[in-house]
């Protein structure tokens, strides 16, 4: 992957489903926004391009794991060239629920080579900050059995012929996923978040894990408004900026 | 010196293979077919090449199956809408076409070699690979990002020269197209210009793989017929099954056998 050498910054969350990641980026990036920066949200599978290929492609189980692995790459490039990319050179912060960490542990799990799908995505912005949710398999699995009707056909992994019991499958496959993260998890660098614990202390320290990392560049080099200041109340940096305006003059 | 017919024959006797990443599940040993590809820049006659060399095949007992980019049942409308957009950026297109080929690898080319087809392919992985370094990516990168391909037993690149890429886009279909013209990147001022600067950059990408991709070169400036018969003796060179000539073939086969035992 490549480094970010632009002003703007890149924030990203990983981990199984039923991790709860996506509650806390969606958390994460509303604090931000509030906080007065240009804040940009990119979920993992939603380019307008790839979109109706997906869908064709999962609707008549037409996907080996090859042609998985590839369409996600190429959904996630489309993102980035058009998308994330260009907010990212003018100075946002981008958030990403789920980032090439996906595919790594995802795509290896279905059995593609883990130096071909990393060479894949080494097109790919490296990350500033990298947030994998741990959980342990049980606790995700009851959140998603809990949460929703039924689990789709390829997140259990069902084209793997694991188990024709779609809840074994998805048992299995997930297993396999959690594996690779843990694998992966000091070589990429990520900040591990204890996914067991209250949603609140979960935010609570990402947001000290933001500050602490990007404390710097969040002052000077991201994009956001005037009207806000770090500690929260508004109006403070505006009126510093027209008594420096006029010190000037 | 090995001859270049005995080369040829060679080749197309080996078991077919992957180049770097082979897919799970394929036993090569069991894809009895022939694999061949035509290769060339925009415009330089490949489909009309294609259809002949089918017709012969076939009269000559070949089931023959062929394929081309952008054609696959997942992903062939995908990128023809893709296409029609403004916002088509390089690697997201040759990802595109990377999975479009996988699909048409995995769910057509394998099958109808596995059933003894001869596969004919209008453009292969070294297209998607030429216009990615074309428009500036990574040459690694795309080689091994397509290293799933299978090495085809003969790749015949018509090889022409950018002017005479011109002169028949100008005279056959009378407008230069978008993406034949690199008109994404913006080579030139115009379409005219940023075709001819594309498509050398192109050719140059092609050519540089001709060598460690085994291409067998035809001159495509030739007329239509005799691009056609070369490639037919180059093609027939590659030792088939011959519809008649089952003991005939076991023959050679024992006879080449003899000198090493």
């Amino acid at each position: 992957m490549l480094p970010n050498r632009y002003k703007g910054k890149l924030i990203v969350v990983e981990g199984i489903d039923g991790s709860g990641k996506s509650t806390q980026i969606t958390l994460l990036s509303h604090w931000l926004r509030a906080r007065g920066y240009a804040v940009a949200f990119s979920e993992w599978n939603s380019s307008p391009l790839v979109r109706q290929t997906t869908r064709r492609g999962k609707k008549k189980e037409m996907f080996t794991p090859t042609t998985f692995s590839l369409i996600h790459a190429t959904d996630f490039a489309d993102r980035l060239e058009s998308y994330v990319l260009p907010l990212v050179k003018a100075g946002a912060l981008v958030c990403a629920d789920r980032y090439a960490y996906t595919a790594f542990a995802r795509d290896v799990a279905r059995g593609a080579s883990r130096n071909w799908v990393r060479n894949l995505y080494s097109f790919a912005l490296r990350p500033n900050l990298s947030f994998y949710f741990r959980v342990p398999l049980d606790v995700a699995i009851g959140r998603i059995l809990g949460g929703r009707d039924a689990i789709k056909y390829y997140e259990a992994g069902m084209d793997l012929g694991l188990s024709r019991n779609v809840e074994e499958s998805f048992r299995i496959f997930q297993g396999r996923i959690l594996d690779e993260y843990e694998a992966m998890a000091s070589d990429m660098g990520f900040h591990v978040i204890d996914a067991t614990l209250s949603i609140e202390e979960q935010q609570r320290q990402m947001r000290q894990i933001v500050l602490d990392r990007l404390g710097e560049v969040l002052r000077t080099g991201v994009l956001r408004t005037a009207q806000k200041e770090d500690d929260g109340k508004p109006g403070i940096a505006r009126i510093a900026a027209i008594a420096n305006a006029a010190a000037v003059l | 010196m090995e001859s270049r017919e005995s080369r040829e024959s060679r080749q197309s006797q080996t078991p077919l293979q992957f180049y770097s990443e082979p897919l799970p599940g394929v036993d090569c040993s069991e894809l009895r077919g022939k694999l061949i590809v035509i290769e060339g820049p925009d415009a330089v006659g490949r489909s009309t090449q294609i259809r002949q060399l089918r017709q012969w095949l076939e009269q000559e007992g070949h089931a023959v199956l062929d394929s081309g980019m952008a054609r696959s049942a997942l992903a062939g409308k995908g990128i023809q809408e893709a296409k029609k957009g403004n916002t088509l950026g390089t690697i997201t297109m040759t990802l595109f076409y990377t999975t479009d080929f996988a699909d048409r690898l995995e769910n057509e080319i394998i099958p109808a070699l596995r059933a003894g087809f001869v596969v004919l392919i209008d453009r292969y992985i070294f297209s998607i690979m030429a216009r990615a370094i074309a428009r500036g990516e990574d040459r690694k990168w795309i080689e091994q990002v397509a290293g799933f391909a299978l090495v085809p037993h003969a790749v015949y690149y018509l090889k022409a020269r950018v002017k005479d890429l011109v002169s028949r886009v100008v005279l056959g279909r009378g407008a230069f197209d978008y993406w034949e013209s690199g008109m994404d990147v913006r080579f030139g001022e115009d379409k005219f210009q940023s075709f001819v600067r594309y498509q050398r950059r192109l050719i140059q990408a092609l050519d540089s793989m001709a060598v460690p991709y085994g291409f067998t070169i035809v001159d495509a400036m030739q007329p239509a017929d005799a691009i056609f018969s070369e490639l037919q003796r180059h093609i027939a060179a590659l030792s088939f099954e011959k519809v008649n000539g089952a003991a005939a073939r076991r023959g050679r086969r024992a006879a080449r056998r003899k000198p090493e035992s």
